[in-house]
């Protein structure tokens, strides 16, 4: 499979996401699609691990060239684990202070 | 055309499908139901890397977990679509715009990028993506990262303790 179809459908699934922070108000949705572009970006990783992976055998290479990114990916995943628990607990806070969780509360952060 | 070529087109075309859902639902419950749609497909799409350990980390930690987690906030705050707040007409078309000017910039850097081209994509063969392959690495050379991801949770469970709790 060439990179690029990899590549056009990341981008896809990235400007999805982008899309999705950009007209909805709802802080949870917002959050979504934040992980949408994170998973976006697992997945091109993932993606140039094999080229490189590929690349590496056919001219002899070390056999675990390429596994770096997949353990980018792994961490990533765990930040990304750490990030959702503190950001929804911030969103039930907002929600707990505002009764609403639009996103337009928050142009104002004192008071 | 393959197997495998058939099944890259269908799990993009989910997984493209389910992300457009994602974002059309009015309900934030049927959001997440979508979303999940996407994890299963980009899990699929692990699978036919051959990258096994991450497809099924993806299905626990993602699907799993996170996904279960947003579920339990929407039902707290009991949203649904009659209660979700909308953006004017003009703002979500001018994201649209915008999300499409973005995604264009970025096509056609990738299609004249010369790196890029006659350069395939390993599918199916390749085992640096199984379990042994990646747990010698991340305990040999990525020890020190890992351990510190462990602090790195520390903080965030008590970051949401402390935050929660007020």
């Amino acid at each position: 499979m060439p990179i690029q179809y990899y590549i056009y459908l990341c981008l896809t699934l990235f400007t999805i996401g982008v899309i999705g922070v950009l007209t909805r108000r709802n802080a949870i949705i917002v959050f979504m699609c934040i992980e949408l572009m994170l998973n976006a970006v697992n997945l091109l990783l993932v993606a140039f691990s094999k080229m490189h992976h590929g690349i590496a055998i056919t001219h002899n290479g070390s056999p675990s060239a390429g596994i770096e990114g997949q353990l980018f990916v792994f961490f990533i995943m765990v930040v990304a684990a750490a990030e959702v628990s503190v950001g929804l607990a911030i969103i039930v806070m907002l929600y707990r202070n505002t009764h609403s969780v639009d996103i337009n509360f928050l142009n104002r952060l004192k008071n | 055309m393959g197997t495998t070529d058939i099944l890259f087109f269908f799990l993009s075309a989910l997984a493209v499908f389910s992300a457009i859902m994602v974002l059309v639902s009015k309900s934030p419950v049927h959001s997440v139901l979508w979303l999940i749609a996407v994890f299963f497909a980009i899990s699929g799409h692990y699978v036919l890397l051959n990258a096994q350990f991450l497809a099924i980390v993806n299905l626990i930690v993602y699907a799993g977990a996170i996904m279960v987690l947003f579920l339990f906030v929407i039902m707290l705050m009991n949203l649904n679509a009659e209660t979700e707040p909308q953006k004017h007409v003009w703002a979500k078309l001018a994201g649209v715009i915008s999300g499409g000017c973005f995604l264009m910039v970025l096509v056609s850097l990738v299609r004249q990028a010369t790196d890029l081209q006659n350069k395939a994509v390993l599918m199916k063969t390749g085992d640096i993506g199984l379990i042994g392959n990646l747990g010698k690495a991340l305990f040999s050379d990525y020890v020190v990262p890992f351990e510190i991801t462990s602090v790195l949770f520390l903080s965030a469970m008590v970051g949401a303790v402390v935050i929660g709790k007020k």
